[in-house]
């Protein structure tokens, strides 16, 4: 279980984050919806030690990890897919996979999640040897998806994975995301296409200036008037 | 012109340009990870040649074979400059960690004069003669003397580290997070890879590299001095903006086109303009071609 607690995040002086709280239980999908630099990537960024919380806390099977390096938090099982995919340009696809798996040493194993990674996306298996930069859009998305699960993560935490795809890519990487979790991984989604998201999530948040100002479960939030006018096009 | 002397430059220039290419190494690797010019690589440079100085001297006192001595100094060097290489960073680079870029450049050069200025006052200003340890390769003989022993060994020992380099980076689990680190150090620490980790490796591998550089161009030169490292180090800063900065195969490529240039130049119009040459060529790289020949252009984010 995941759990922050009171967190404040800034950039110098401008505060991105402001008092967040919110739980992630074993299991669950949730999401957490809002506008464009509202602080959704910044939460992210937090739990996975990159910004540090200059106050409150977080905690992660009940071990606070808010004072941990990024490197021990990945050790942990939290993996993250993060904004814009960040694939390795100059890398292999296969070299991409690989360096996913940078903490295991189980030779077997990472192999083994390999040849699933490419059974989830077969094409990603045809691209194998191709530069990760000479990829497109949605097999980058892909690929960062099957980098984030090769470190066998216990948490997964998803930075806006449909932004700027095409709408059957995206239900085929939202068709993903629903099976790892029905394998048992938790799944933390962060979106701006709040629709897919909701459907998909058990509960969400909505996050406005750095704060939360919404929780529920997602049935509930997708029915919300206030919601379906902010987010959903009325 | 005979085809002999072409020859004679041809390998003369190789060499030099190996020497460049180990060099230009540091300097590449280094701007890979940090996007930073290390001016004080070529300081480490000049202090592998005088570990190896030292160590060969203290051992020339207990009958080791030569070849032997050159071997053990040469280890020794590398070892020291590993050290040094990775104590530079600690100490000028990492407390600058996301300042402004001209800070760390500045500490960078700071650093540059006061290791030559250490190496000034501990050893001494006169140009040291470095112990002859090389063996005699029988073989060359038959290829008509178109490179000494030196030259011969310069080629090989460059080629074997250059190949082993090439290696570790492609093949090896570091290898592979140096690069994922260069190319989005963010990312990097995303996967569990330490980045402070893998600059100290960075510094550490370019620094080997030029001790390998300084012992081979003093048993080349048969002398030291405390700035033997300013100049080498100007040489191989242009022969890896000439490759493209950030890539390796171009530092190599560029420092064997530098090479290859001034021993041409030197043979066949003047040694007086080797170095206007060497840097006349950085002049005009920088203004025609600043991304270097294997450099890609990058695209400036606004």
């Amino acid at each position: 279980m995941l759990e922050l607690k009171h967190v404040d995040t800034y950039y110098g002086n401008i505060q991105a984050l402001r008092d967040v709280s919110l739980t992630v239980n074993d299991g669950e999908i949730v999401t957490l919806i809002g506008a464009n630099g509202a602080g959704k990537s910044t939460t992210l960024m937090t739990i996975c030690g990159i910004n540090k919380a200059r106050n409150g806390e977080i905690f992660w099977d009940g071990q606070p990890i808010h004072t941990l390096p990024p490197n021990t938090i990945v050790r942990l099982g939290i993996s993250q897919v993060p904004e814009g995919r960040l694939i390795f340009p100059d890398l292999s696809v296969q070299e991409n996979l690989d360096l996913g798996a940078f903490l295991r040493n189980d030779q077997a194993g990472i192999k083994q999640d390999v040849d699933y990674a490419f059974s989830l996306f077969p094409i990603l298996a045809e691209r194998r040897k191709q530069l990760g930069g000479t990829l497109s859009g949605g097999e980058q998305q892909m690929l960062a998806i099957c980098r984030a699960l090769m470190a066998r993560p216990k948490l997964l935490l998803l930075d806006e994975p449909s932004l700027g795809l095409a709408p059957i890519i995206i239900r085929q990487i939202f068709d993903i995301i629903r099976k790892v979790n029905a394998d048992g991984m938790t799944v933390f989604l962060v979106e701006q296409n709040a629709n897919q998201a909701l459907r998909i999530a058990h509960r969400g948040y909505v996050m406005e200036t750095g704060s939360i100002s919404m929780a529920d479960q997602a049935s509930v939030l997708l029915a919300s008037p206030q919601i379906r006018a902010a987010y959903l096009g009325g | 012109m005979d085809f002999q002397y072409f020859l004679e430059l041809f390998f003369g220039g190789l060499t030099r340009g190996s020497i460049y290419a180990l060099i230009a190494l540091g300097y590449t690797l280094v701007y890979g990870i940090i996007e930073l010019i290390n001016f004080a690589h070529g300081e480490v440079y000049m202090i592998g040649a005088f570990t190896a100085l030292i160590v060969a001297g203290l051992l020339g006192f207990t009958g080791f074979p030569a070849a032997g001595i050159l071997v053990v100094a040469a280890l020794a060097a590398v070892i020291w400059c590993a050290a040094y290489g990775y104590t530079l960073e600690k100490v000028a680079y990492k407390p600058l960690r996301g300042a402004p870029r001209l800070s760390p450049l500045i500490s960078a050069i700071g650093m540059s004069i006061f290791l030559q200025n250490y190496v000034l006052l501990s050893q001494t200003s006169d140009f040291v003669p470095f112990p002859r340890l090389l063996p005699e390769f029988d073989f060359l003989e038959y290829i008509g003397y178109i490179m000494g022993p030196s030259d011969f060994l310069i080629l090989v020992t460059s080629t074997c580290t250059m190949v082993a380099l090439t290696c570790f980076i492609r093949y090896t689990k570091m290898g592979k997070a140096m690069r994922a680190t260069a190319q989005n150090r963010k990312m990097a620490m995303l996967l569990g890879i330490d980045a402070d980790r893998i600059i100290s490796l960075t510094f550490i591998v370019g620094s080997a590299l030029a001790a390998i550089g300084g012992v081979l161009i003093a048993s080349h030169m048969g002398q030291v001095n405390f700035n033997i490292g300013f100049l080498a180090g100007m040489k191989a800063f242009t022969a890896a903006v000439l490759g493209g900065i950030g890539s390796l195969p171009g530092a190599m490529l560029g420092g064997m086109v530098l090479g290859l240039c001034e021993s041409f130049t030197t043979g066949y119009i003047s040694g007086n303009y080797e170095d206007v040459l060497a840097f006349g060529i950085l002049i005009v790289i920088l203004i025609f071609r600043p991304d270097g020949i294997l450099g890609k252009a990058k695209v400036q984010k606004v």
